[in-house]
């Protein structure tokens, strides 16, 4: 997870995660389309894959890479049991507040 | 006539901030006070659902006083407490207050500084609270806490299922 974090860290691998969510693409592709040297987009690409966010697909003479949905399931999952905790609590409040609010009115 | 209960949002921003968000039914002025006060807090922090109910909640509200919180699992001693406590750096009426915090159980990890921002138009406030954790490892660790709690939690449901089952 940690490593998860840490490729999505920086601005351009994000970037390329993000333009690779339309669909697999070749790194010539990804470069144009970013405005990044092909060098960079390699170096990039690897530590995407090391981290298991895309993986290659070789399509007639070209080499695709595709993301991989698995590790980004997890973020979102992991994210969301956080987000859930604090839902709860508002929740909470939610009611406390709808509670004063009327106590108020009352009081008027 | 109730309105609709709102959304929380939540998202990672940069390397170190959470940011969490929520729109209340209720004036700033309320959302506020329920936010700070402890007879308040006491309503609303520790999620029921998590079985876990506050058996602390002392807080001195003024620029440069304490506060603390103490969680506690249904059932279970004081030795397993989970605190959090801190100080209060800014309190604006209403609009914003500034707080640290402390995850005592990892106290080393530093402290966290929050900013809570309580912004009302037309009857309905938006409160946005954001945490910023003293390192990005501090922060990916917080909220993979939340992540093992809720998994706590699912694998308790699933025991109640099993046993109802029987």
């Amino acid at each position: 997870m940690i490593e998860t974090f840490a490729a999505l860290a920086e601005p351009n691998r994000l970037r390329i995660v993000e333009l690779l969510r339309a669909g697999p693409r070749a790194v010539n592709d990804i470069g144009e389309r970013l405005a990044l040297q092909q060098p960079q987009v390699s170096k990039h690409l690897r530590v995407l894959k090391e981290a298991g966010l895309v993986e290659v697909r070789p399509r007639a003479q070209h080499r695709l890479y595709e993301l991989r949905a698995a590790p980004l399931r997890e973020l979102d999952l992991w994210l969301d049991r956080y987000r859930s905790l604090w839902a709860q609590r508002f929740d909470a409040l939610d009611e406390l507040l709808t509670e004063l609010n009327t106590t108020e009115h009352r009081d008027d | 006539m109730t309105d609709p209960k709102h959304d929380t949002s939540m998202e990672l921003r940069d390397d170190r901030d959470v940011v969490i968000a929520r729109t209340f039914n209720a004036p700033a002025r309320l959302v506020y006070d329920a936010w700070t006060k402890p007879e308040f807090v006491r309503r609303w922090w520790a999620p029921r659902s998590h079985g876990v109910s506050l058996v602390v909640c002392d807080a001195d509200i003024r620029v440069g006083g304490a506060y603390r919180y103490v969680m506690r699992k249904d059932g279970d001693g004081a030795d397993g407490d989970i605190g959090f406590s801190g100080r209060y750096v800014e309190l604006t009426p209403h609009s914003r207050i500034v707080l640290t915090q402390i995850f005592e159980p990892m106290a080393d990890a530093g402290e966290v500084v929050i900013t809570v921002s309580f912004d009302e138009v037309d009857g309905q406030t938006h409160l946005v609270s954001q945490e910023r954790y003293p390192s990005k490892e501090a922060r990916d660790a917080a909220v993979g806490a939340g992540m093992e709690q809720g998994m706590r939690e699912s694998m308790d449901q699933l025991e109640a299922l099993v046993v109802a089952l029987k």
